[in-house]
């Protein structure tokens, strides 16, 4: 029955091996297990087999979803209950396919301020699930609100968002933190980042420096003189920036490979985390994102100009979000994107961003187009090819 | 066999000393990672006491190669030793300096092993020591000597996550987590250390610390370490309970904080706090 459990743990995520579960079973056997004060004998498989199975605190929660589906028969939970829309109004169940005609009838229903306003009625109004039709809050309609629906102008209130055109984020999601042990393409990518190097010779002196010691020993009349010299570092400074959430989603397998790369391959690399666009404020840390911010000033006194800054983000979004106060979907900004992201590439002459979405797509999407303005064309496609040029301007 | 069961001194959680006594039956590392300041370093040391058993502690710097914990040749001293016509000199093993793995190795009974901060190293530095903490023993080129240990000694490893472990790595071992105490342990630890503590001053600093830890923006939270030497000052000073509390518990800077907060912008941040509570907290 162990074993079952084992192919389950593999099944959501955690990386145990065989000898790892050779070493369980084999401390089953030495009898590490028995009564003891405190902890039930459940309890302390629990731990035991977190303990040999386990080994970054990071994928506890794996861990702990397959130990609880195994061994209580309980349901895989994946989904967060959304905090103020019931999930099964948002059910994703209906296909949608609109005539041009119904798209332009939509595009009429009004502006921003008549949207949100519109939006709280609704809510209070409404009552039960509702699917298609033309006013509820629901699946796969054509109202404005709700998800999976089409609306260009339309407000997403939980779910996956299939359109992707979100102006108001209503749900209260926690994203996990990047892993960066993705492994595939991984030295690829390494390897592009390589072209930012520049070599200094810092910390402490533990090379020989050979030319220095037979120089040094020949003019002390051949008495060994021995000379070190520290080891050459990449010393440029990283400044990376990464969109999550949201449409960022799907991408977020190449950006945990970028991720990995750059933390491997830069010894100063500060990273922050930010949704859709850059406000007054990032975080470092995603379960903490609404306790411990960095406001934007602070950070540009921290880290100099000699930092390059690297966004990457998909820049896809309503273009309310970058040029109106208030845009964010997250807060209300009381400055606009544009704004702040002027500031901050003013403090960072060296910049990049790195969009994962297709460079033929960049054309049709205005947020896109908003936003190369902004950063002055210095926009690259995440791609080893897009990263090589990105690197060379960054140079 | 002993099991080990936290001592006078140190207070083990029942999940941790499971973990202790996991990797000491199958003969296996123990990877211990954790906040810093949550005793990590000290697990090693309690250990070895409550085995009555050798400690030996390898510090790993920036700098350190897994072949420092082997053993060094120390070339340079012999070519001096040969310049100055040093008899020693014919005899490479003179020069053969033994590291820390290697004195454990040796030991005449069961030793324990602290290999401290494996992530201070270079990146390569875990998969370098991966046969000689598998099979425990290696082997001296310079002396063609085989050194296997006598005992397998009981091995502990701390990590403050700086760097990532290799998975070979990380098969090997078995992993703890020490979580940060909740204040019931906390309680029992701080009794552990000041066992005269009257119980006043022990709520009211508790609670105290704890506010602060809860503190939004913090560069550096207190830690369980930071928590012990400001206890150990109030007792010092022989602070009264009183002085911790106040009417409205987020206006009272609490004395000798110092010892709590460890860098300009967090003492910064905190006095603001405090005085932005203050003047919100004044009448009219």
């Amino acid at each position: 029955m162990l074993i079952r459990f084992f192919l389950m743990l593999r099944a959501a995520g955690v990386p145990a091996s065989i000898t790892e579960f050779l070493a369980l079973l084999q401390s089953l056997a030495a009898g590490i297990i028995e009564p003891a004060e405190g902890l039930t004998a459940a309890d302390q498989f629990y731990y035991l087999a977190r303990s040999i199975l386990v080994k970054d605190e990071r994928h506890f929660d794996r861990f702990d979803r397959a130990f609880a589906a195994h061994f209580r028969g309980a349901e895989l939970a994946f989904e967060a209950l959304l905090a103020e829309v019931p999930a099964d109004w948002l059910r994703q169940s209906l296909a949608l396919h609109l005539t041009d005609e119904e798209k332009a009838r939509i595009e009429s229903l009004g502006g921003w301020d008549a949207l949100m306003a519109a939006l709280r009625e609704r809510l209070e109004e409404q009552k039960a699930r509702h699917e298609g039709g033309h006013k509820w809050i629901g699946t796969g309609g054509t109202s404005p609100f709700g998800t999976h629906g089409y609306n260009p102008e339309g407000i997403r209130i939980g779910g996956g968002g299939g359109n992707r055109r979100a102006i108001k984020l209503w749900e209260r999601r926690e994203y996990a933190n990047l892993d960066d042990d993705a492994g595939l393409g991984r030295r690829n990518v390494k390897l592009a980042l390589r072209r930012l190097r520049r070599f200094a010779r810092q910390g402490a002196a533990d090379m020989l420096d050979l030319d220095g010691t037979i120089d040094s020993t020949a003019r002390r009349a051949g008495l060994l003189d021995i000379r070190m010299i520290p080891e050459r570092h990449n010393a440029v400074k990283v400044l990376l920036f990464l969109d999550i959430g949201g449409s960022m989603d799907e991408h977020v397998r190449i950006c945990e490979e970028l991720f990995a790369a750059a933390r491997g391959e830069f010894k100063h690399l500060e990273h922050f985390y930010f949704h859709n666009f850059v406000y007054e404020s990032v975080w470092k840390d995603n379960r903490r994102r609404h306790s411990e911010r960095t406001p934007l000033p602070q950070l540009m006194r921290t880290y100099g100009r000699d930092y390059r800054l690297v966004i990457v983000g998909d820049a896809t979004m309503s273009p309310f979000e970058i040029l109106q106060p208030g845009g964010s979907i997250e807060h209300w900004n009381e400055e606009a994107g544009a704004a702040w992201i002027k500031r901050l590439l003013a403090s960072y002459p060296h910049h990049a961003w790195l969009n994962p979405e297709p460079p033929d797509r960049w054309e049709f999407t205005p947020s896109i187009r908003i936003t190369r303005e902004l950063v002055e064309e210095r926009m690259f496609p995440l791609t080893l090819e897009g990263l090589d040029r990105a690197m060379r301007s960054l140079q | 066999m002993t099991r080990f069961e936290g001592s006078a001194s140190y207070v083990a959680p029942p999940e941790l000393s499971l973990a202790v006594n996991a990797a000491i039956t199958l003969a296996r590392p123990l990877l211990v990672k954790g906040e810093p300041g949550t005793g990590k370093t000290q697990l090693a040391q309690e250990v070895a006491r409550a085995l009555g058993a050798p400690l030996f502690e390898w510090h790993v710097k920036s700098t350190s190669k897994a072949q420092h914990g082997l053993y060094e040749y120390d070339a340079v001293s012999r070519l001096r030793d040969s310049q100055l016509g040093d008899a020693r000199v014919h005899d490479i093993a003179n020069y053969i300096v033994p590291g820390m793995l290697w004195r454990a190795f040796e030991s005449e009974e069961r030793a324990v092993l602290l290999i401290d901060e494996i992530d201070k190293a270079d990146i390569e530095f875990p998969n370098d020591l991966l046969r000689e903490l598998d099979r425990m023993e290696f082997y001296v080129y310079e002396t063609q000597k085989l050194v296997r240990a006598r005992h397998r000694p009981v091995v502990f490893i701390t990590s403050n996550n700086e760097k990532e472990l290799p998975d070979a790595f990380l098969r090997r071992c078995f992993f703890h987590y020490i979580r940060f105490p909740d204040a019931e342990t906390m309680e029992r630890i701080v009794a552990v250390h000041h066992p005269g503590l009257k119980k006043a001053l022990l709520a009211e600093a508790l609670g105290a610390f704890y506010r602060i830890r809860e503190m939004p923006g913090l560069k550096k939270k207190p830690s369980t370490s930071e928590l012990l030497d400001w206890i150990k000052l109030l007792v010092a000073e022989d602070i009264p309970p009183e002085a911790l509390r106040s009417d409205d518990a987020k206006t009272a800077i609490p004395p000798l904080y110092g010892a709590l907060l460890k860098n300009e912008q967090d003492v910064h941040l905190f006095e603001q706090l405090v005085f932005m509570n203050r003047r919100a907290g004044r009448p009219g």
